[in-house]
């Protein structure tokens, strides 16, 4: 029970990426794997975030007098993730567009009848 | 069969990241850098926000090229969707008086808390690429809302170049001016916890939030065009 406890995030973020690469192994449906991507991206922004904490700390801002320093949590992954999330963004958004031409050019989302058409 | 293949790599690869895992443990400090940026960051960069000192300043050229691969996929983006010729555009039913008002009201509200996070980003939670969503959630309000307008196309485009621009510039007038690497601050530190403090940080965050912004917004104005 305390290996749960201790673990808990690392468990819960490896459980979205497993989610998320299950997904884009299994689905067929375009939108489903770049749903599957999203899910998978999550998971690790959650993994980073959690491998930076420390037990009972605070964010790293020093925004009023009396925060000590030994108790805050690392800011190098925290400022990773934060880029990360935006990009995630933008490359889902990328993702997308390239689903839309691809409707529009095979009438089809299924990955299955793309490749039939010599894709 | 598929799902069944799937699941036993997922497992296989499962067993390796467990046992690479049992050697991270969970709550603990780990990195020397990370400890070394709580302690010293306050005096080097004169922020209060750590995370906000290491974002711009220890990584600033980092910051650099995230904004850029940023770019790089509203380029490629905008590149793959406009490869066909635009539809005709149809009649679109306007919006209801109180969703029309509604939107315009919240907008600049909008604009203005993105605008209060990005500025505040070495003193408060936030920063430019926070900010810069924000602010491209008020556009995306405005498409939903108020159907028909539009951010003009060439006003986005410029802002975007220019706070691209200013990245650039701070960066070599530290270069020439700081004298020890590109990026470095040139500007007084100021007072900590004071609006004017941090160096070159409030300015390098105010560009890139002007620039998530723009980009954000110009996806999703080429994302409700396709849309029709």
């Amino acid at each position: 029970m305390t290996f749960l406890q201790d673990y808990a995030y690392y468990i819960g973020a490896f459980g979205l990426v497993f989610v998320g690469l299950f997904t884009m192994l299994v689905k067929r449906n375009l939108i489903k794997v770049i749903i599957g991507l999203s899910i998978l991206e999550t998971g690790v922004n959650l993994f980073l975030i959690s491998v930076g904490y420390i037990s009972k700390g605070t964010a790293p801002i020093f925004s009023k007098a009396g925060l000590e320093a030994e108790r805050m949590v690392d800011p190098v992954p925290q400022a990773l993730v934060l880029t990360a999330i935006v990009i995630g963004v933008a490359v889902l958004a990328l993702a997308l567009s390239l689903a839309v031409r691809l409707y529009h050019h095979y009438g089809v989302l299924d990955l299955r009848k793309i490749k039939e058409q010599r894709w | 069969m598929r799902s069944v293949i799937g699941i036993v790599l997922l497992l296989i690869i499962a067993w390796g990241i467990a046992l690479s895992l049992d050697r991270i443990p969970f709550g603990e400090s780990k990195t020397q850098v990370g400890d070394y940026y709580i302690e010293k960051g306050r005096e080097e960069t004169g922020a209060t926000n750590v995370v906000t000192s290491v974002v711009v300043n220890y990584r600033g050229f980092d910051t650099l090229g995230e904004v850029t691969v940023l770019f790089v996929a509203a380029i490629g983006l905008s590149a793959v969707l406009s490869a066909r010729r635009k539809k005709q555009k149809g009649e679109v039913e306007p919006a209801s008086l109180v969703l029309n008002t509604g939107c315009r009201f919240l907008f600049p509200l909008i604009l203005l808390f993105g605008a209060y996070i990005f500025i505040h980003g070495h003193l408060s939670p936030g920063g430019g690429f926070q900010g810069g969503a924000i602010i491209a959630s008020a556009f995306l309000l405005v498409y939903m809302g108020c159907r028909g307008r539009r951010i003009s196309e060439t006003g986005s485009k410029t802002v975007e170049s220019l706070s691209g621009l200013i990245f650039l510039a701070v960066g070599l007038i530290g270069l020439v001016v700081g004298g020890r690497c590109f990026l470095s601050n040139f500007l007084p530190k100021g007072e900590l916890n004071s609006l004017f403090s941090g160096g070159v940080i409030p300015i390098i965050y105010i560009a890139i939030g002007c620039k998530v912004g723009s980009e954000l917004g110009g996806i999703i104005d080429r994302l409700v065009e396709e849309s029709g």
